[in-house]
């Protein structure tokens, strides 16, 4: 039995789980989560999607999504001009209508980054008012299959950029067959390939892929493990596999996240990605993070949309609600 | 001895798929003296919603099927319509109350008048279109196109025969269709609905609302995703104003013809070429 020792670079372990770090502690840890009652989660998650949200509480609602979007292009035809335009659109989402918020964030790839840096210009901001970050998947997403050296450098490459968020994957395939401190160690370099030259750190995201997980215990025992090793998001999917982000799923991280929050006081980020395509569908989310982690969730610093679909059914839900009468898709642009 | 009656509530014909109304209402269908008939769904304007969102989907298949398959596939309405030719004949009685020569002369008709639209499908293109002269080296021809999705209110005071003088035309170039059925005679419209499910017609490319139009017609006038609307059938209603809200999103708009809607809209290349949109390509001619 390979009982190796953790990297010790993970404040947050050696807080929970006690100074000498190692594979079998941290398995033992995860192992001893309790597990998920599917029935009851599912049920609660299907509960939360009842809700009626309209009138005036639906435009703040809208508003508010828009403004947690990472505003997302991922797919191996992207071009520089495609970038500028994704860029554009988060800048000003509804051309017709100047009080439209911003999105959050653009995920790109990350040899994306530069052209989205230049095309932001001025508007290019970490948490500064009215900007939008650029985030960049990276650890050869989506699959993750590369050795561990081509990940740090692939992660390092779009911080040097000037990305301001990495969007990680987990390796799936080392999780489900347990070898959690693999995970572990990953995530722990990955986090480390994020400082910048000054010492500030780009915020990591770590996604879970839940549609490879198999289970809710599983989801459960990943998302404490990312959180361990220093993950400021967990999000839920690439995208690229089916199921991507569903509402149970969610709303489980959010309550590893709330969790979380009330052992230590630390906030967790939450970023469902994929399959969120309707403005409905985002408002059961928003109603999940108001009554599962809590309100002050609902802000770009702790919570993200996945989307690229999605901004375009908002804005037509808003112009709905504006003018009085349903809009068309000829009224907003093609992504 | 005596069965028990199979009381009958219809639902809606949306995206090839019969779903209740969102607002899960019903209104009695009664016939010619107010018995009841069945109930039909009363549909709302999310279901308007729902079914321009349906004809939206379905509008890029069917226009780009040939005119030759929209023909084949429109005269297998016919075929099937003069399958179930009693049973409309029974519908028409029930619910308007003529004798049976009168409801059978309607369905007779009703399915002429579709055969005659189902053959314009590959011809109207030749009568429509143009080959334009110029005064230089160019080909310059127009065709006309479909115009996208039509929002059409039905004749009110027809059960088959003005439900079809509608819908036919617009089908017939390739346009997808959201239609507002006769709120008193609606069983006809149901059961095309149902001919239509069994048909080669792709779900969304007719999609049949039952209920008020009164109700309905505003929220169709107004939506910005609607190209084209009928008001064929909106006589009785403030159609002025849905011809204000319409224009507000840039539609074209049928008004209502006057008299007895049904045969107003009497089999014409203009209902066809109402409701497209007219296209001209330049191409150059080779170098001589």
């Amino acid at each position: 039995m390979s009982i190796d020792k953790v990297v010790n670079s993970a404040p947050r372990a050696i807080e929970v789980l006690g100074g000498d770090l190692t594979e079998s502690s941290l398995k033992r840890y995860l192992n001893g989560i309790p597990g998920v009652d599917a029935v009851g989660l599912e049920a609660r998650a299907a509960d939360l999607g009842t809700r009626s949200i309209k009138t005036t509480s639906k435009a703040w609602a809208l508003d508010t999504i828009i403004s947690l979007i990472d505003l997302t292009t991922l797919e191996g035809a992207d071009t520089p001009g495609k970038v500028r335009s994704l860029v554009a659109k988060g800048l000003t989402p509804d051309a017709g209508d100047p009080s439209c918020p911003r999105v959050a964030a653009v995920c790109v790839y990350g040899d994306m980054v530069p052209y989205a840096v230049e095309a932001l210009g001025a508007f290019h901001g970490d948490g500064i008012e009215g900007g939008i970050n650029v985030a960049a998947v990276a650890t050869a997403f989506p699959s993750g299959r590369a050795s561990l050296a081509v990940k740090l450098a692939d992660t390092a490459d779009a911080v040097a950029a000037g990305a301001d968020e990495i969007d990680m994957v987990i390796d799936r395939g080392a999780f489900l067959s347990g070898r959690y401190g693999l995970v572990f160690d990953e995530i722990v370099a990955v986090k480390e390939a994020c400082r910048r030259a000054d010492g500030t750190f780009a915020h990591l995201k770590v996604i879970l892929e839940t549609g490879e997980l198999n289970t809710y215990d599983n989801v459960r025992r990943a998302s404490w493990l990312a959180i361990l090793a220093g993950a400021d998001f967990i999000k839920t999917s690439t995208g690229k596999v089916a199921p991507a982000a569903t509402l149970p799923v969610t709303v489980l991280m959010l309550e590893v996240v709330r969790d979380w929050y009330r052992l230590t006081g630390e906030k967790i980020g939450v970023k469902p990605a994929g399959g969120i395509r309707t403005s409905k569908d985002a408002i059961k989310y928003a109603v999940a993070i108001a009554e599962t982690a809590g309100e002050e969730w609902l802000q770009p610093q702790l919570f993200r949309f996945g989307a690229s679909s999605l901004l375009n059914d908002v804005l037509l839900q808003r112009q709905k609600l504006a003018t009085g009468h349903y809009s068309g898709a000829d009224y907003v642009t093609i992504d | 001895m005596s069965r028990l009656a199979v009381l009958k509530t219809y639902k809606l014909y949306i995206g090839g798929k019969f779903p209740r109304s969102e607002s899960g209402r019903v209104y009695e269908i009664v016939g010619s003296s107010g018995e009841f008939l069945a109930n039909a769904a009363l549909a709302s304007r999310k279901d308007a919603r729902d079914a321009v969102v349906a004809a939206r989907g379905a509008v890029s298949g069917w226009s780009k099927a040939t005119g030759y398959n929209r023909g084949q596939v429109l005269y297998r309405i016919a075929e099937l319509l003069e399958g179930r030719r009693a049973q409309f004949v029974d519908e028409i009685v029930a619910v308007e109350g003529v004798n049976s020569a009168v409801a059978a002369a309607q369905v007779d008709a009703a399915i002429d008048r579709w055969i005659w639209y189902a053959g314009w499908a590959d011809k109207y293109v030749q009568v429509a279109g143009n080959a334009n002269a110029v005064s230089g080296p160019f080909f310059n021809i127009s065709v006309p196109e479909p115009t996208g999705v039509v929002a059409i209110i039905a004749p009110q005071d027809s059960s088959l025969l003005g439900l079809v003088s509608a819908i036919a035309p617009a089908l017939v170039s390739g346009n997808a269709v959201v239609v507002v059925a006769s709120e008193r005679f609606a069983l006809s419209a149901i059961s095309l609905a149902e001919v239509l499910a069994t048909s080669d017609v792709p779900g969304g490319v007719v999609n049949v609302l039952t209920g008020s139009p009164a109700e309905i017609a505003p929220w169709l006038a107004s939506h910005a995703d609607v190209n084209a609307l009928d008001l064929l059938g909106a006589g009785e209603l403030d159609w002025v104003d849905l011809q204000i809200a319409a224009a507000e999103t840039l539609k074209r708009v049928l008004p209502p013809e006057g008299g007895s809607s049904a045969a107003a809209a009497a089999p014409s290349l203009e209902r066809i070429t109402a409701f497209t949109e007219t296209k001209t390509v330049w191409h150059t001619k080779s170098l001589i």
